[in-house]
């Protein structure tokens, strides 16, 4: 602007002169500005010198004296301070959000991808999922969990024992005949797969239902289910000792011995040795085309090598077992209620939400690339995982980063179902005993406003990372 | 002609056309194309209906069949096998709308809300002309109005504190207040946010994304601890007053962002067309760009809406008898406590919260179609 008026002078008055009236404005909108600050500064003084409230951060060194039921470092109501109980608070966001954030990832691509298959009824049923719960509050939802699902699960005493199918083999008997029901239905689709007519429809659909009843009598036939409450007599032998009730979900605890170093070393090695195979294999496709099996090749490595180690180790892993004492369970692990509630909520919650960002990025993708590759001879699997989903990545990265961001945002809520988080123990309880307002809901927007900002730095960078190289 | 007796045969109705063959058409078709096209998409449908008949019949069960429609207490609720216990939300039913309203001053509830009703469906629905009155009404008059209803003037109707308001009515009183504000203080955000000049711009981006990178339950804290402290104490603000100006300024700061998206589709040419017509700024903007920009932009304000009433939820943190905590609270009423008590005041509000959401979501991509109509081919 100012450019222009060296120029030549303006030939209007200077009131009306833009430049300088934005000046004016700005100086208003300062002024205005400067005044609420400061009377609020002053007001805020004067209340807090006349309330008694602390007008410092001396409060965080002193002792808390409060129990938090979820701790991830050490902790202790007696010798811990509000400092720490800061962190423990952090600690627990973190951990419920980054949880969730991973299963709201998986369930939206799954129930996102659902929308759009060929198949009707699983369209319509993703689409169900999608549109009851994005439109219920999720307070709503986490309460429901939290007050409806699991409070009113039985006390310790009459636990609910998770059937341990993994552990009781089915008998070779029921494995033999079910898997030559499954083949028979294999057998089915595969003999009329290019008759013509309607003679596919009937086959496929008897083919999936032999080899559905099949897979089915193998999981249910087998005598594994042991109700363990029917006579009001806990059992312990011959389940996975894994219990539920309303004080959580307990499952055994995991006991490292000497040795137990080699499994995390495989595991490193194994993770390691994918990552080199995968680029091995993409830049053998980029030369030649040819395509290897990235995905069983890791998995069978990170699986593989820790398992071979935990065996060659000699089992240096041993499991805790969780006994019935008096009221409560001893020993084993156990998952809080409230975590539960929460981070099914939120995951569930949020998964509607990363389920249409996922359609809208599969339907940016145009047309015509889905046509090329059935052109090209891929198969719809291959299409998907080659040419559609990293052109649709582009479109689904930056909202799925608000939604991310939401998750966390959202973990606030914990508070409303007594799970410990940042809010809870921090915004709650410690200001409650100390009155120290303004400065713990400063701390604590503070570290949101971090957390969004360092997410959205690295999704940025993800982000370029992704986006399309431009001639 | 000579032709046609020459020949030995010549058809001269054209023959009638063979039905499609099945394959291509009906009921078999259909089910071959979208249930059986594959044996993997065959075994999903086979798993869909499994899934389907495992949990519906229960739902129709525990809703509708076991359900107890009229009991005078918890009792008939709490025999075993009973499922949704209909008759606590019938008794409960005032409550949960008006919260401890005074049940004679009720009809000055229905009448603000059917008022707002009717003034909403005036802005909401196309063929309804004169937008503007209908917006200065709602927007101006209707708060006015609204606050003398519901709270009451000294000598004329009686005054109702606002620790009595709660239920449905403060739920949309909530997110009523919240887009009434949000709405043009989210305009004139986002206009800042796009202003040359550099300290309005600062003051716009810092406000908007500071609220947008904090949780709403710490904007509510805030202004239900803080707030007091920032004014002198003979000014302190009414106890609902405070979160209803924290939801305000969370809703704008996102109000503001659909705004400007709005503003950003504008193309450059009407900017420009209108400065070349001579019209300073704020006639721009008002003749020219708003209307423009806020019409492609009324599916996102709607959007917003939605979320904005899903989040009034949450002011229950700070002590407000919204929807949410009257259900919450009601289920611990020892004359119903029940077993299916909580589960029946839960599946109650998400019935609520759904239709009304739902309703909105539709509306809005009613009139997504309706606005896009000129870009499509």
């Amino acid at each position: 602007m100012s450019q222009i008026q060296s120029s030549g002078p303006p030939a209007v008055a200077w009131w009306n002169d833009p430049a300088k009236r934005g000046y004016a404005y700005q100086a208003v909108l300062l002024l205005i500005l400067g005044f609420l600050v400061a009377e609020a500064v002053n007001n805020a003084s004067t209340n807090m010198r006349s309330r008694g409230i602390p007008t410092d951060f001396s409060f965080w060194n002193k002792t808390s004296g409060f129990d938090v039921n979820l701790t991830l470092i050490e902790y202790s109501a007696a010798a811990s301070t509000y400092g720490r109980a800061f962190w423990v608070g952090l600690l627990n966001t973190l951990l419920v959000a980054s949880i969730s954030i991973v299963v709201a990832t998986v369930v939206g691509f799954v129930v996102g991808i659902a929308r759009l298959s060929s198949n009707w009824i699983v369209a319509r049923l993703a689409t169900v999922y999608v549109e009851t719960l994005r439109n219920i509050p999720l307070l709503l939802q986490l309460l429901f969990w939290y007050n409806a699902v699991l409070k009113p699960l039985p006390n310790p005493r009459d636990s609910i024992a998770v059937p341990a199918m993994s552990l009781a083999a089915p008998s070779v008997l029921s494995t033999v005949v079910c898997l030559a029901i499954a083949v028979a239905g294999w057998l089915v689709v595969r003999a009329s797969k290019s008759a013509a007519g309607l003679t596919p429809l009937f086959s496929n659909a008897a083919g999936s239902l032999l080899i559905a009843v099949g897979a089915f009598g193998w999981l249910f036939g087998a005598p594994s289910f042991t109700d363990l409450s029917s006579d009001g007599v806990v059992r312990f032998a011959g389940n996975a000792g894994v219990y539920l009730n309303n004080r959580g979900l307990i499952f055994p605890e995991m006991q490292y011995g000497p040795g137990a170093w080699a499994i995390l070393a495989a595991l490193a090695v194994a993770l390691v040795a994918a990552f080199v195979y995968r680029s091995r294999a993409r830049t053998l496709q980029k030369q030649t085309g040819e395509q290897r099996p990235v995905m069983w090749v890791a998995l069978g490595l990170i699986v593989g090598l820790p398992l071979l180690a935990f065996f060659i180790a000699g089992r240096p892993i041993t499991l805790t077992y969780p006994e019935l004492r008096g009221f409560n369970f001893n020993g084993g692990t156990r998952i809080l209620p409230e975590f539960a509630a929460l981070m099914f909520g939120l995951s569930l919650y949020t998964a509607s939400f990363i389920a249409e960002v996922v359609r809208g990025g599969i339907l940016a993708v145009a047309h015509g690339q889905t046509e090329a590759a059935s052109a090209l001879g891929l198969r719809r699997s291959q299409a998907l995982n080659l040419i559609i989903i990293p052109q649709a990545m582009r479109v689904v990265i930056p909202p799925l980063t608000n939604q991310y961001l939401n998750l966390i945002k959202n973990s606030s809520l914990a508070v409303f179902i007594g799970y410990p988080d940042l809010v809870q123990v921090f915004a709650g309880t410690v200001l409650n005993q100390t009155g120290a307002a303004v400065q713990v809901i400063a701390i604590t927007m503070a570290v949101y406003l971090v957390i969004s900002l360092v997410t959205a730095v690295a999704m940025d960078m993800f982000n370029k990372r992704m986006s399309l190289a431009e001639r | 002609m000579s032709d046609a007796a020459s020949t030995a045969f010549v058809r001269t109705q054209e023959a009638r056309s063979l039905p499609a063959p099945l394959t291509v058409r009906g009921a078999p078709a259909w089910l071959k194309e979208n249930l059986f096209s594959t044996p993997m998409s065959g075994l999903l449908t086979l798993g869909s209906i499994l899934l389907i008949l495992w949990i519906v019949p229960d739902i129709v069960r525990y809703l509708f069949i076991d359900a107890v429609w009229s009991a005078p207490d918890g009792a008939a609720c709490r025999a075993p096998g009973t499922g949704a216990c209909w008759a606590y939300v019938a008794r409960k039913f005032s409550f949960f709308m008006y919260g401890s309203y005074p049940r004679d001053e009720v009809w000055r509830v229905d009448l603000t809300l059917v008022l707002g009703a009717a003034l909403v469906v005036w802005l909401l629905v196309p063929r309804i002309p004169r937008k503007a009155l209908g917006s200065l009404l709602f927007f101006v008059v209707y708060p006015v109005v609204a606050f003398v209803l519901l709270r009451g003037v000294a000598g004329v109707l009686p005054v109702v504190e606002t620790n009595l308001w709660g239920g449905v009515f403060v739920s949309l009183l909530v997110a009523t207040v919240g887009i009434v504000v949000s709405l043009p203080l989210g305009i004139v955000l986002a206009l800042g946010r796009r202003s040359k000049l550099p300290f309005v711009k600062f003051v716009c981006v810092v406000f908007i994304e500071f609220v947008r990178g904090v949780p709403l339950i710490t904007v509510l804290f805030m202004a239900n601890t803080m707030l007091p402290l920032f004014v002198p104490q003979q000014w302190t603000p009414d106890r609902l007053l405070r979160p209803l100006i924290g939801i305000s300024l969370f809703a704008a700061a996102y109000m503001a962002e659909t705004v400007r998206g709005g503003l950003q589709a504008m193309p450059k040419g009407q900017f420009e067309g209108a400065m070349a017509l001579g019209l300073g700024y704020w006639q721009m903007m008002r003749l020219i760009i708003l209307p423009q920009a806020l019409t492609t932009v009324i599916p996102g304000i709607v959007n917003s809406f939605i979320s904005l009433f899903k989040d009034t939820t949450l002011v229950a943190i700070v002590g407000i008898f919204d929807f949410l905590r009257a259900v919450d609270t009601a289920r611990l009423d020892p004359v119903w406590a029940g077993p299916t008590i909580s589960t029946t005041g839960y599946v109650f509000a998400a019935i609520f919260y759904w239709v009304f959401c739902f309703t909105m979501s539709r509306y809005s991509q009613m009139l997504e179609r309706k606005l896009s109509a000129g870009r499509r081919r």
